[in-house]
């Protein structure tokens, strides 16, 4: 698994072709050489139906998926109308009550008589774009800072892991609302807090796992081929880390679509009429008294998703710890 | 030990000097007038200049944060506390603590009161809550992880790892607004905020059932897996074969070898644990109304009170900073194969 296989078929067929002197080695019969491949050992892909907890994540993670992506073509109302005639019962206008449950609401409605189903779906479409879309550009920055950590070592790696070490003292919702605060909320700073305060985590991971394949065999070859630092780096070494690197980008995202959920929760989060999950469950506090299906029901989504994911990175760990 | 202390100490305190000089830029280098931002928009033009010349608030960077660290470490009186500012601006800053202390995190602008008047009351409220919550944390945590990793892959091991993961996934937020929704909508038995006041009906400590309960569930799912994890490494090794082989009972087995040596790793989680506390802390105390800490950094950050906001801030940082200091030497304390360097 850790180096590349030689391919002893072709070797020897460029032997035999580039000298025309008769040797038994031409006489042998070539199929035989061809015909043995290395049998490639499954990878996580292909092994993931052995785990009822991944399929059981992937499951839900798909349900919500679906629900997002054909959101637009739904027969579900606009996230944003407001119904009033949910809200204001027509014999008396002077009473509001709360919209249940009902044919064409299937959720019912918020206290602003917004479709609660469409606003849910919208929701998962937000979160479902932002949260991976932060994970992923965390990654981009953490994986090679953790890579030159733990290549390079001494003050490249004094230096990166201090600067980690400083934030990750922070507690991390604290960062968040003095970052979201001070530069305002919206998508993209969203996605810049985030890779501000992951980043770190994850070049710690990297920077480990690393570590621990330096010494190797494959990359003391590697190094005598004379192939370059990066190519060292990023195609020999960061390919082998990948069980772990799958593990903790999938808890990753799970962790984004709460740490999404709770600056929308606190107000931090995307500006008001956006259907975001967090701000849901915000408006909803405020009469949870006496309608709280306002709140548990966005926060049903939340926790499912985060579930799901939580579920497939268990399911991958324990497959990649057998890799 | 000594010498590893002092070695400690030292990227303690240099940790804290960086990370505080993040704190001063992430509130105080942002775009906009900084004397503006703590006066408020119905300030005067002339009383935001008189502050950007009189207190040095057109000073470089820098020199702004040399003066703010000194006047937090009491090498200099807070220059604000001078009568003639007061006037200047029509307010009157008074400190019965003095302008020169140790701990001096100058004027909340927007409360207008010393900081230190405000803060200390709200943290150990949040002191209380955040205590209780780690005290049953830690047992829980062990207890179930301790089982679990007993024996990995019977029906118990499942169950609870199942639950743990399931704990992991119910984040704050969401977990409190359901138990609101099952204790104080549907049954009634406990309050649905925690005001602290016993004015609602509530007493106190009923207040405290329902935070504590978000907090605890969220946080020992992490660490119930880790303790497991770590157990059932433990179990598998020689000496726990030869301690049974032996024919020690499995109760002494476990008490006397396993726990001791799974202890090892999730030491430090639970010490780190602390420090996600903290922000969970900040979200339960929302949730539920709670005068703390949480509640007033939020606050703090929604007003603008710059000075709010940079005193929290680092409040919880040395808070965070210090727990890693104690995890590091504990662990290196339990661990006998790492020497004190």
């Amino acid at each position: 698994m850790n180096s590349p296989s030689p391919n002893l078929s072709s070797d020897t067929a460029n032997i035999t072709t580039d000298s025309n002197i008769t040797s038994p080695m031409n006489q042998l019969p070539r199929r035989e050489f061809e015909g043995q491949k290395l049998k490639k050992a499954p990878n996580l892909i292909q092994k993931l139906p052995q785990s009822g907890a991944a399929m059981t994540g992937l499951g839900i993670i798909f349900f919500w998926v679906i629900l997002a992506v054909l959101a637009p073509i739904l027969p579900i109302p606009s996230p944003l109308e407001q119904m009033t005639e949910l809200i204001y019962s027509s014999s008396d206008p002077a009473s509001v009550s709360n919209p249940l449950p009902q044919a064409g609401h299937w959720l019912g409605a918020d206290s602003k008589g917004r479709d609660m189903l469409s606003r849910l779906i919208w929701g998962a479409q937000t979160v479902l774009w932002v949260a991976p879309l932060a994970a992923f550009f965390a990654y981009l920055v953490g994986v090679p800072l953790g890579l030159l950590a733990g290549y390079y070592g001494k003050w490249v790696d004094q230096l990166i892991s201090r600067i980690c070490d400083i934030i990750l003292s922070f507690p991390i919702i604290i960062l968040y609302v003095i970052l979201i605060s001070a530069i305002g909320s919206s998508l993209w700073n969203i996605v810049i807090a985030v890779i501000l305060t992951a980043s770190p985590g994850i070049a710690r991971i990297v920077r480990g796992l690393t570590l621990e394949q330096r010494p190797l065999d494959y990359i003391a070859a590697a190094k005598l081929r004379r192939e370059n630092d990066l190519y060292v780096m990023f195609i020999e070494i960061l390919p082998n880390c990948r069980g772990p690197l799958i593990t903790d980008f999938c808890l990753r995202i799970g962790y984004t679509i709460i740490t999404v959920g709770i600056l929308g929760f606190l107000g931090l989060g995307l500006p008001p009429p956006n259907p975001d999950w967090g701000s849901m469950i915000r408006d909803g506090t405020g009469v949870i008294s006496t309608f709280p299906l306002m709140s548990i029901i966005p926060a049903m989504a939340v926790i499912t998703l985060v579930l799901g994911f939580n579920l497939l990175a268990d399911g991958v760990r324990e497959l990649s710890m057998t890799d | 030990m000594l010498k590893y202390l002092s070695k400690k100490f030292i990227s303690v305190i240099a940790t804290l000097l960086v990370a505080s000089f993040v704190v001063f830029a992430l509130t105080e280098m942002t775009p906009g007038s900084v004397a503006r931002k703590k006066l408020g928009q119905f300030a005067l033009q002339s009383q935001v200049d008189f502050m950007d010349e009189q207190l040095g608030y057109n000073d470089p960077f820098y020199q702004r944060y040399v003066r703010w660290l000194g006047i937090l470490v009491g090498a200099m009186p807070d220059p604000i506390q001078d009568p003639k500012v007061g006037e200047a601006l029509g307010r009157s800053f008074v400190d019965k603590r003095g302008a020169q202390y140790f701990g001096n995190f100058g004027f909340s602008f927007q409360s207008n009161q010393p900081v230190n008047d405000i803060i200390w009351k709200k943290l150990a409220n949040t002191g209380i809550l955040a205590g209780i919550s780690f005290a049953l944390i830690v047992p829980i945590s062990i207890f179930f992880g301790m089982l679990a990793g007993m024996r990995e892959g019977s029906w118990y091991d499942r169950t609870i790892s199942v639950g743990g993961i399931v704990a992991t996934s119910l984040p704050e937020f969401a977990l409190g607004v359901f138990l609101v929704a099952i204790f104080s909508t549907g049954l009634g038995w406990l309050p649905g905020g925690s005001p602290l006041s016993a004015g609602g009906g509530w007493p106190i400590w009923t207040q405290f059932v329902m935070p504590v309960m978000v907090l605890v569930i969220y946080d020992s799912g992490y660490v119930i897996r880790m303790v497991r994890g770590s157990m059932t490494e433990v179990m598998a090794s020689n000496y726990i074969r030869t301690a049974i082989l032996k024919g020690m009972t499995m109760p002494r087995v476990v008490t006397r070898h396993g726990l001791r040596n799974a202890m090892i790793a999730p030491f430090t989680v639970m010490m780190l644990q602390l420090n996600f506390l903290i922000s969970g802390v900040v979200v339960t105390e929302m949730i539920f109304n709670f005068p703390g800490f949480g509640q007033l950094l939020l606050k703090a950050s929604l007003e603008k009170d710059v000075q709010m906001i940079e005193a929290a801030t680092l409040i919880s940082l040395v808070f965070a900073i210090m727990t890693q200091f104690i995890s590091d030497i504990g662990y290196a304390l339990l661990n006998p194969r790492i020497g004190l360097r």
